[in-house]
């Protein structure tokens, strides 16, 4: 395994994450037990729309959960990174690292 | 390489958008230098007061009931309580002000959910060690009030630290410290109060635009 990560990396990178925002969103989540939505889009600076189709497709990957609440009367969704989000996202991570390293 | 430096573009943005995401970055060291001029310039005003005012500072209990100190009546009326209520207002605004600059330089939002998080967790212990300031003074113990002061605020740094920016905590160290101390020279605490709340926040300040923000 080792072998072939030094040999060809790319394989190694997850095509989930080839979006500029799903790695904020997960970037985000590495660091943070749960954002909500508003507080997201903020960190991003994306449009709710946008938004919503990364956080679905993370969410159909089982690499982010989503929590309903409510404050008061209005909803409140909070995600968090998943176990297999993490472990995918670090892999990802070492991939990269390990390509500019190669490249260099 | 093309591919080579978008690989590092990824990876930077995946380390800037952490930090973004989990701390307040946009606290400037310019706020700290601001706020540690009006402490001193607070405290210049505040022992020209108590200069001229020797015998009453020399008994704080009894001097409520004189009519001739500077603390008759209503303590939260007296001319060091104003005094010092003009130099945290001054502080609070100059810092908010030089932070708010940065943070329209760094384009981040001054008021987002690192902001939010910051501010709750400096306030818990400010606003338990506010209270318990209070209770001392009620209680006519004014000697500690000093260093409690010195104490509670650096707890609030030193809580708010792992929120901002981590270098924070060093200045949580220095509070707490000389709070520590002065609780052995609790007639001395405008002095520590200049030393904590004046030289510190200027040397605290210094040092982080120094670091980050001098280009």
């Amino acid at each position: 395994m080792k072998v072939k990560l030094m040999k060809n990396p790319i394989e190694n990178l997850n095509k989930v994450f080839d979006s500029r925002i799903r790695l904020g969103i997960m970037s985000a989540l590495m660091v943070n037990t749960s954002i909500n939505f508003n507080d997201l889009k903020e960190l991003i600076n994306v449009t709710d729309g946008n938004l919503a189709s990364h956080i679905k497709a993370l969410e159909e990957s089982n690499y982010i959960k989503v929590q309903k609440g409510f404050i008061g009367r209005k909803t409140n969704t909070t995600y968090s990174a998943t176990k297999a989000g993490e472990k995918a996202f670090k892999s990802h991570l070492d991939a990269l690292e390990q390509m500019i390293k190669n490249m260099g | 390489m093309d591919d080579s430096k978008k690989l590092s573009r990824d990876l930077r943005d995946i380390k800037q958008m952490m930090e973004r995401s989990s701390r307040f970055i946009s606290l400037s060291g310019l706020s700290g230098i601001s706020a540690g001029i009006c402490a001193l310039i607070g405290v210049f005003f505040a022992r020209d007061a108590i200069e001229k005012n020797r015998s009453a500072v020399s008994d704080l209990g009894k001097s409520f009931s004189d009519t001739d100190t500077i603390l008759h009546g209503d303590f939260f009326n007296s001319t060091l309580i104003r005094i010092a209520a003009l130099t945290f207002l001054g502080a609070l605004a100059s810092a908010f002000l030089f932070t708010y600059r940065r943070s329209q330089r760094t384009n981040t939002p001054i008021w987002g959910y690192t902001a939010k998080r910051l501010l709750i967790n400096v306030a818990i212990p400010i606003v338990a060690g506010g209270i318990f300031l209070l209770a001392l003074i009620n209680n006519k113990v004014f000697g500690f009030v000093a260093p409690g002061c010195l104490i509670f605020y650096g707890l609030g740094i030193l809580n708010a630290s792992n929120y901002t920016l981590s270098e924070t905590r060093y200045l949580a160290y220095g509070e707490i410290l000389l709070g520590v101390i002065n609780l052995f020279f609790p007639v001395q605490g405008l002095y520590f109060w200049a030393a904590g709340f004046g030289v510190l926040h200027i040397l605290y300040g210094i040092f982080m635009w120094w670091k980050y923000e001098r280009n």
